[in-house]
This record gives structure tokens, sequence and C-alpha cells, in this order.
């Protein structure tokens, strides 16, 4: 909201300078900024009346002003065609600062000679002061403008642009600001005037109103104005509107948005002779009923809305807009004025419902108090017969069926120290919440009842008490204290540990770390074999429709924006969620760490030569993150996972349990997700993870004797696996560790053979192994490779 | 020969020994065990005793005297010989390099701002992504209706309950984790809520509909707003530096009472005002409070009893804060360009 310093000074007089006032107001709960400073550009800028005006000798469309300022006259040559005597203008001085009217650029003024005629300053247009675009004439202020006077102090003002919270509607109002004001600066409060002469007849023989759900208006209140003059506003008026940011309309309308600017409290004018039986009546909308609003829409209402209507239809939507029927026109006479409250959740739904948020709904929505009602209503009636005349019917309609009474707040003082950790002496509590409006009456030394002003909905417990007090005291004034008190009782958590597990193992192994975005499209879920899931109602794209249920698409797409960016090597990895639905709950959210390899084979530095990202990288990965997580160790067996190459793919178990997946990504998936060249995923489900690992680890003695290193090349068939020849090579008790160190096809080995070179380590906890025993082993060994596999062993 | 002489001679061929090879053999010559004064020392027990003191003497300083001067001629051949640069030396050459991946700046963010909080006896726990519309509003005071849902906006999930509602949705803060912690635990409550959490809006450079959050609380007797500033005061210290100065203001959240926003003062501007700040010479950092009293009597706890503070701060603004990052979509682009430049 955006409000005029100069507006709010008419409430509290303000001696800070602006730039304390936001300050203090800031820290105090509203948040201000100083927006906009008018007049700061017009030093050497004054009041001054035109006394005379004179041809120019050389030039016929200019013409010679003497100015009068405070005693002195001076002559300017001037161009403006509506100069006259007796003008109050705007004249700047020789070293003013102004926007020049052609080139937009601010320039300081200089002594000129214009067609050989010296002028001793400018008398300025608009656009010169920064004030608007008219550059055609002069500005020409009223006649009351004191001559003389600096243009700042005059005309000057600057603009407040100030956040404000939900829970304080009171202060989206010039007056409710200028409350806080008064607060901090404990100067008095001057009100707007409320009285005007009753010249009308009684208001009840004019008109009456009804509430037929008083659930969704708890107040109701009219006043009546017969014979006004419809017309323009007085400049004041219209110059407030427009530093709020509303453009002017008529003088009816202008009253209603001022005040509710000024005070808070929207109101709305009836054409009073356009109601139907002069009969206001607050009810729901019916079934198909619509209304064409003030901006000539017709809109469909529903029954959950709530509506003004006369004896016949729906005349506006209540605290949202009016209807164009009954509007204020040209032609209009006598008016119904109108100032209610309504509830604010449905009044909410209504504005999103028509999508029309107005000044008037964002107002309402916050929840205004219905005490606000009279205060204002009588305001705009008497702001209404000052500026348009009309005479004021007597008294005022209030149907009130909301009244309700919730006496005093009672606050204990020693609830202050208790929930700030700061005493504050009961006399400046008081002062303070005097200062806020709140009546205080002092129950006993211990305890205050607390009535907070009509103005304020937010203040009910002596919680919002206690904060109303350390916010005008100042936060500033806490001391800094550190918790005391009893530690809980920790337990950690097993699978938060897990993850930080994950990212120091994934990363420590080469991998950076990416979190990709959980929403998703429906696409992507399909082209990686992720079910579709949970979709969000109201999604902002097409893109990110629904919520993943797994994490393939999101690094997928992070390794193509990576391969565009020209990256030759790419490991990714990220730990984060999968959303899997269940019936009538919320999702299960399964903890999941991926990761995705691509690229980087060949000559990476003078001295490192690496092979390319493959199945086995993925596999090495996997097997060193579960060895680590502690599952002892991982176990590769076949998969159909359809997201994977078919051929490429294994799945990973842990435990004898299946916990995840890995594999080159299917070259369909790739597509889909742009991904240029085979990459290899790792796909590991935390929650299944959990269970396994942790396991207690147990100390092994280091062996006392020696081993007896062999190496073993073997010449196998393509389909004899890697895992039976380990199986068959383990199977001996004196062998402890046997490590493939090569595998090789082409000549001389046979097609449809490949030959596999194992290292085999022979070792006893008991003693040092002598050839003999060991040749023994070895020799069974092959026997058994040779009758169960058909390995021969490859000569030298 | 005299052990004199030998003495003179001993040196000056130890002058001659040009490397360390020569030193060894000069040193097996004359100090070896079939060297002349070992010999010389062996054969002392052949001669009568006043005698034997005085050669026994002799022989051990001469062995003495051999043996420190064949240390430093020792120490002077080593020295000689490592400063002698062998060819192809070239320390620009780039290192192997050690693979190791870093950390994404956000997790990196997170563990600095739970290990501030576990350092002060925080525990960290998490909560569900997808909540349901109690935890996220209700709970905390923002019953349907009310403004300040215009705060959060909401990603709803296209689910019906059995009664035609509407109730699921994703997060908007993690402070319904808050409500779920007090559901299951008595007072003294402290912990801490790292987590992710969705907007319903447009993103831009200061705006994404996804980000991070991390949500505290404390509940027991006694607990202050005085307590709940000393706290963050010091948070704050632990990551943005000792340099910095801390406002707490008064502001807003429908669950706590007296409410909070604390800022740090502008390290681009010093406290002047720049565009960082927008002018204010002050950047915000987190929203806190005092536990409204609602939210702890929906829970069961006795209000009388039991106070206890609440904060939420954005991780990611804090991670561009701290490195001076100008545009949040970074987090979710993964360039490695980008992540690269995190530890
Ligand atoms: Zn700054």
């Amino acid at each position: 909201m955006k409000i005029s310093f100069r507006w709010l000074k008419d409430y509290v007089h303000i001696t800070l300078p602006t730039q304390e006032i936001a300050e203090k107001l800031t820290m105090a709960g509203l948040e201000v900024e100083v927006a906009e400073a008018l007049g700061d550009q017009w030093e050497g800028v004054r009041v001054a009346r035109v006394t005379g005006v004179a041809p120019h000798p050389n030039a016929d469309r200019l013409r010679l002003a003497t100015v009068e300022l405070a005693g002195e006259s001076q002559t300017v040559v001037c161009g403006a065609p509506n100069l006259s005597i007796g003008q109050r203008v705007a004249f700047a001085q020789v070293g003013a600062r102004l926007v020049d009217g052609h080139t937009g650029q601010t320039v300081t003024l200089k002594q000129a000679k214009i067609r050989g005629v010296a002028s001793a300053g400018m008398v300025c247009s608009e656009r010169e002061l920064g004030l608007g675009e008219s550059h055609e004439g002069i500005l020409e202020l009223p006649p009351d403008a004191p001559v003389g006077a600096p243009l700042a102090d005059y005309m000057g003002d600057t603009l407040l642009e100030i956040e404000i919270t939900p829970n304080r509607p009171d202060c989206l109002s010039v007056l409710g600001v200028a409350r806080e004001v008064a607060a901090i600066t404990g100067e008095p409060i001057s009100p707007p005037a409320l009285d005007y002469p009753e010249e009308g007849p009684p208001i009840g023989d004019l008109a009456s109103v009804e509430i037929a759900d008083p659930g969704l208006c708890p107040r109701y209140c009219a006043t009546i104005i017969q014979g006004i003059k419809l017309g323009p506003s007085p400049r004041w008026l219209q110059e407030r509107l427009i530093s709020y940011g509303m453009r002017p309309i008529n003088n009816i309308v202008d009253v209603t948005n001022y005040v509710m600017v000024e005070m808070g409290q929207p109101l709305h004018a009836f054409d009073f002779r356009t109601l139907s039986d002069s009969k206001i009546i607050v009810r729901s909308a019916r079934p198909g009923e619509d209304i064409t609003s003030l901006d000539g829409q017709k809109r469909s209402l529903n029954p959950d809305m709530l509506v003004i209507a006369d004896a016949h239809r729906a005349v506006a939507v209540a605290g949202v807009m009016g209807g164009l029927d009954t509007e204020v026109t040209e032609g209009t006479t006598d008016i119904l004025l109108e100032a209610a409250n309504f509830a604010y959740a449905s009044l909410r739904n209504t504005a999103a419902t028509l999508k029309m948020r107005t000044e008037a709904s964002m107002r309402f929505e916050r929840g205004l108090s219905p005490e606000l009602v009279p205060p204002n209503i009588k305001r705009a009636t008497q702001l209404i017969q000052q500026v348009a005349g009309g005479r004021v019917a007597r008294g005022v309609i209030d149907v009130y069926p909301g009244r309700t009474d919730a006496g005093p707040i009672v606050l204990e003082l020693s609830e202050i120290p208790r929930l700030l950790g700061m005493e504050i002496d009961r006399a400046e509590v008081l002062r303070v919440l005097k200062a806020l409006g709140f009546e205080c009456r002092e129950d006993s030394p211990e305890r205050l009842l607390v009535n907070p002003p009509y103005w304020r909905s937010d203040v009910r417990l002596p919680a919002d008490v206690v904060e109303e007090v350390a916010r005008i005291v100042g936060y500033d004034l806490l001391p800094t204290t550190v918790l005391s008190g009893r530690l809980p009782h920790r337990q950690p958590d097993i699978k938060l540990r897990l993850k930080e597990r994950v990212r120091d193992i994934l990363s420590a192994s080469g991998l950076h770390e990416a979190i990709t975005y959980p929403l998703v499209s429906a696409d992507w879920l399909e082209a990686t074999r992720s079910p579709l899931g949970l979709r969000l109602a109201n999604p902002v794209s097409r893109e990110q429709e629904y919520l993943r249920t797994s994490l393939r698409p999101g690094l997928l797409a992070a390794l193509a924006t990576n391969q565009k960016f020209g990256a030759e090597a790419v490991r990714l990895f990220e730990v984060g969620r999968a959303y899997l639905p269940r019936e009538g709950d919320l999702p299960l959210e399964r903890e999941t760490a991926v990761a995705v390899l691509w690229g980087g084979d060949g000559d990476v530095l003078w001295t490192v030569r690496q092979a390319g990202a493959d199945f086995y990288e993925a596999k090495g990965l996997a097997a060193t993150l579960l060895d680590r997580l502690g599952t002892g160790g991982a176990d590769f067996v076949p998969s159909q996972e359809p997201f994977l190459h078919p051929s490429w793919q294994a799945a990973v178990t842990a435990g004898g349990r299946t916990v995840g997946v890995i594999g080159q990504v299917h070259p369909d998936a790739a597509d889909v997700l742009e991904v240029d060249g085979p990459a290899v995923f790792v796909e590991i489900d935390l929650d299944a993870v959990v269970a396994q690992s942790g396991r207690p680890i147990s100390y092994r003695h280091l062996p006392r004797f020696p081993a007896a290193i062999r190496d073993l090349a073997l010449i196998v068939a393509e389909e004899v696996s890697a895992r039976q020849i380990t199986n068959i090579l383990r199977s001996s008790p004196l062998v402890t560790e046997v490590t493939l160190f090569d595998l090789y096809r082409g000549r001389p080995i046979p097609t449809g053979h490949k030959s596999l070179a194992f290292r085999l380590r022979f070792q006893s906890p008991q003693r040092t192994l002598t050839d003999t025993e060991v040749d023994r082993a070895q020799q069974q060994l092959v026997e058994r490779l040779g009758k169960e596999l058909g390995a021969v062993l490859r000569s030298a | 020969m005299k052990l004199l002489e030998l003495h003179g001679q001993a040196l000056a061929e130890l002058e001659q020994a040009a490397d360390l090879e020569g030193l060894e053999a000069w040193r097996v010559r004359y100090l070896g065990r079939k060297g002349p004064i070992s010999q010389s020392l062996r054969s002392l027990s052949s001669l009568p005793v006043e005698e034997r003191r005085l050669q026994g003497e002799m022989a051990n300083r001469v062995k003495g005297s051999l043996q420190d001067a064949w240390q430093s001629r020792r120490e002077g051949l080593r020295l000689a010989q490592v400063s002698k640069p062998p060819s192809g030396v070239d320390i620009s050459l780039p290192g192997r390099p050690v693979p190791m991946g870093r950390l994404h700046p956000v997790t990196q963010t997170f563990r600095d701002i739970c290990a501030a909080f576990q350092s002060l006896g925080f525990e960290v726990v998490e909560g569900p992504e997808v909540e349901w519309d109690y935890y996220n509003f209700e709970a905390l005071n923002i019953p349907p209706g009310h403004a300040a849902r215009d705060m959060f906006s909401t990603f709803w999930v296209d689910y019906t309950d059995d009664r035609g509602g509407h109730p699921m949705l994703l997060r908007t803060h993690t402070s319904p984790m808050q409500v779920r912690v007090m559901e299951k635990t008595q007072p003294p409550v402290r912990v801490i809520v790292p987590g992710q959490v969705f907007r319903y809006e447009a993103t831009d450079a200061t705006h994404e509909a996804v980000f991070h959050q991390v949500e505290g609380l404390a509940v027991d007797e006694s607990i202050t707003l005085a307590d709940l500033k000393g706290t963050l005061y010091e948070v704050a210290r632990l990551l943005f530096g000792e340099e910095r100065k801390a406002r707490f203001r008064c502001t807003y959240f429908p669950f706590v009472e007296p409410g909070v926003d604390m800022a740090i003062d502008c390290a681009v501007c010093g406290g002047e005002g720049c565009r960082v700040c927008s002018g204010t010479g002050w950047l915000e950092i987190l929203g806190a409070g005092m536990v409204h009293p609602d939210v702890l009597s929906r829970v069961g706890y006795d209000t009388r009893r039991y106070t206890g503070f609440a904060f939420g701060m954005g991780v990611e603004r804090i991670a561009m804060l701290r490195h001076g990052i100008d545009d949040i979509r970074l987090f979710f682009q993964n360039d490695l360009r980008f992540l690269r430049q995190f530890r």
C-alpha cells in the first residue's frame, strides 16, 4: 500500500525525518519503504503571483511576465499560452534544477537572454517539476497558494510503500498508519470529523435493511443523503486519491474510496431511486442469478455467494463490487450509503471465484472489525454532505446481528517476562497500551484487564497484548540469552544418517551431487518407465504436472543439460524422494539414491588414461556404496527392468533383498530426455538399504603367515560367466582372494571363447603353506574347472 | 703407523672422497671392524696397564674425531648430491587428479545450519513433503478462507477424500513438522527440520516454486523470546561470521505470537543501502516467533506451563547470501560449471 506522508500528517504531528519514521514503523511490524519523494528536486522553486503580462518586443509567440514573490518582482520570458494576471504559479529562480521540457534531462537553470530580453528565471510546467507529462502550458496553482513559499513546502510529498501483514487490516488505511506513528512517537492522534447536520426525514421512513444470512453479514449500516449534486471532487480529494493510485470518478464514489483509504472500511453508494421498494436485503445469491458489475461484466452467481439485493434482484456482490444498475450516475440525486461487515472466508471465496480481488475485498478478507462500520459511515456521510451537498436523513440504519461481547483480556503481568525474557515496567506497559488505543483497568497489582480499541480485530489473547507492548517498546531492547534447561532425549535418525553417508560416499567416489525438480511431466515418467503417481490439481505447466515416482527423469535431464553445455564427462548423483501413491493416505516418500555416469574415456590428462562410463563402472560404484554402507556387500543378479538396456543391466541385492538396479539407460528413454550416447544408471532404494545397513563390524585377526600368489589363465566358452569360475576358485579353503586381472578375446583364443586370468592368494591362518600344498590345491581347482565348465589352462 | 699420523692421513683422504661411494670405502678402511683403529683397540689387551690406558684413550679420541669428520662429510656430500638437478623435472606439470565430487550447495548449507543447531542441542528430524491441509495450515492457525493463505501460494494434489474435500497439498513450509513433532513427544522439545518445500509461483531470479527450508522448534518450561534472539544471533554468527550485525523486528506469522523477522546487515553495501538489499541495508534471512498458544493447546500442551519458539529459514537464500549467487534457478539447473564451484 502506498500512502502520502502529507496525508498522514493530517492525523498526527510528525517531527522526525521520513526515513526515521519508516525505520521505526518497520521495526514495529509495518514494513515501510520510502518509495518516492515529490519535491526533493524543487530547490529554488517558489510560489509566485503573476502581476503583469506584456508582449515580447522581438517575438510573437513569447511574452514577458512579471511575477511577484514576497515583495520582490522579477521579469521572465514565457512561451506558455495559459499565462494570465493574478495566477499563482511555480517560479524557478536561476540555479534551480529542473527537468528540461524537451529532452527530459535534469538541468540547472542558467541566467539567459531570450530573443534579446533577460529572463530572471522560469515559470514551470507540470513536466518541468516532474509532476506529470503536461508541457503545453504552465502549472496553475490554487489561488490560496502562499506567495513566496518554497514549492516543496507547499506541495512536496513523500510516498511510503507499506507492506501490511494479513493480521492488520486496520493499517490498510492512512489513519491506521497514523495511529502506529502516534504510538511510536508518543504524539496524540487527531481523528477526522464525523459530525454533520441531519436535515432530512427519519431514515426509517425512507428505507429498510434486512440481513437474511447473519452468519455471513454480522453488521450492516446505511445512511441516505437526498438532493446531492453530482460532479467532480475538489482538487484536494482528487490529489489524495491519485497519491494512493486511484482514479477520481465523481464526488460520491471518490468519497467512498477516500474514506476507505482514510479509515479502512470499504463503503458503497447506491443510487437510492434505483433500489426497488427502497429495500436492502443481504442474502445468498439464488441459483442461476446473475449481476452486471460496475466494470460492465456480466457475472454468474451461485448460492455460496453473498449478495446485496433490493426487493427483486442482486444489486451488489457483498463486499466485492457494486452492480451497474444501481450505480451512481449523472442523474443521481439521492444515495443510499452502505457500510457493512462480511464474513471473511466466504467473501474471499467469492472474490476468488469471480476473479475480482478489489480494494474492498482485499480489506474484508483480512477480517475487519464490525466496530469499524459506524465511524466510517459517519465520516463518509459527513464528507459527501461537504463536497456534494444534500440533506442527510436522520439517523443511521444499523443492523447488527453478529454482536459479540468477548470481555476484556486478562493480562497477568508475569506473562510479559515469561514470554519475552525481559521485564517491562508496569507504567511503561500502561503507557504503550494507552498510546495504541487500548483501555486498561488495573484489576490487581499483578494483572490488567485490557480492552483492545474497536479498530483492532487481531488482538484476542494475552500473548497478543504482550506482542503489542514488545513491538512498541522495541525488540531491540530484548536481551540475548541462551537456552538453558533440560536437553531432550535424543534418538539418532538412522535414515537421515544413511542419506548423509550416501552423499559422502558418492561424492568421495568422484560424483557431483545434483538436486533435481520433484515435479515432472507425464512424458518423462513414461519414458523412464516410472508409474504416473500423484498429479497436481494446479500445475504451473505440463512439464511440472506430476510428482516424480522415480528420480530417473530428473537426473537424466541434468545429464542432458550438461551435455548441451559441452561437458565431456558427467558423473552425477542425487539423493531424494520418490512419491508413491497410497490409497486414502499421503504417498510413501521413498528415499532413493541415483547416479548417472557418462563419457570420460580416453586420455583425460597427460598422465591419466581412463575408460569411459560403462556398466562395470556402475557396478563398481553400487558395490562400493553398499559395502561402505555396511550391508555386507552387494550382489548382482539378472534383471528385467524396462528402463534399462535389456542386456546391460542387473538387479542389486544386499542381504538377500533386492535394493536397486544398475545398467545402461535404454535408448528410448535416452531419446526422450535428449541424452546423447550411452549413459549408465544406478538406482538404490535407500528405504530397503536401511534395514540391511550398519551391520556391526567384528574385527578379524591379521594373517600371521605369508601368502602364496599364483596367476591362472583359463580359456572358457563365452557362455561361461566370470562368477561361475570365481565360485569354484573360492571353494578352495586355502584361497583367500580371487582377482580377475585380465580378460582377452581374439587370436590365438578360438572364436566363441575368451581367456580370463586370475590372481589367486593362497593363505592359511595356521601355518606357512608349502609349495606342494599350493600346487595340489591349484591342481584340484583346475581339474574342477575343466570338468564343470570346460575350462582349459592357457599355456604361457 | 702411529695413531696421530693415521689421523692426519685419514682426514686428508676424507677430503678426497668425492661421492657417497668413496666415502663408504673410506669408512670401511679407517673405521671398519678390520680398520687400524679397531685393530689398535683390540691389541690393547697385550699392553701393560698404564700404557693400555693411555693408548686406549688416544685410540678412542682419534676414532671419535674421525667419526665426527665422517658424519659432517657425509652430510655435505648428501646435500651436494640431492641439490644437483636431475633432468626431466617439471613441477608445473599437472598432478594426477584425485576424482572427488562435490556436494550440492544446498546440502552444504543444510549441513552448516544443522551443525550450528546441533551444537546447541537440537536434534535433526525430517517430515513428509506431501502434506494434509491440516498440518500445513489448520493446525498452524490458518483455517480455510484465512487471508494468511495468501502468504503461501499452494500446489494442491489432485486428490479427493471421502467427503469431497481436497486436503492433500505439497507443503508450503517445513512448519507442519512443528505440529507433527509435538503430537508425538512431550517437552522438552528441541528439533530442527531440514526439508524441501513448494510454492505455487512462477520462477525468476529470486523465486523458485521448489526450494529448501530449515525449521526449528524448542518447547519447554520458561523458553523466552530472548532465548530465541540469543539462539538465532549465535547461529547467524556461525553462518555469516563475527562481523555481521543482526536485527530482530516485529512481524506476523499466524502460528507465532509475538512474531519476529530477522535480518542481517547487507554485506554488499555495509548497511548503507544498495540494490541487493533494496536500499534498506538489511537482508531478511528468517521468520520466527514464540509458538502461538493455540498451536500449543491444539497438540495438548499446557500453555500455562510451556512456552516455545519456532523459526524457519530459506536455505537457498542463505546460500545465495553467503556465496553471492544472484539467481536462485541455478540451484536446480545442476550445471557442473556451477556445482564444481562449491566444496
Ligand atoms: Zn545493500
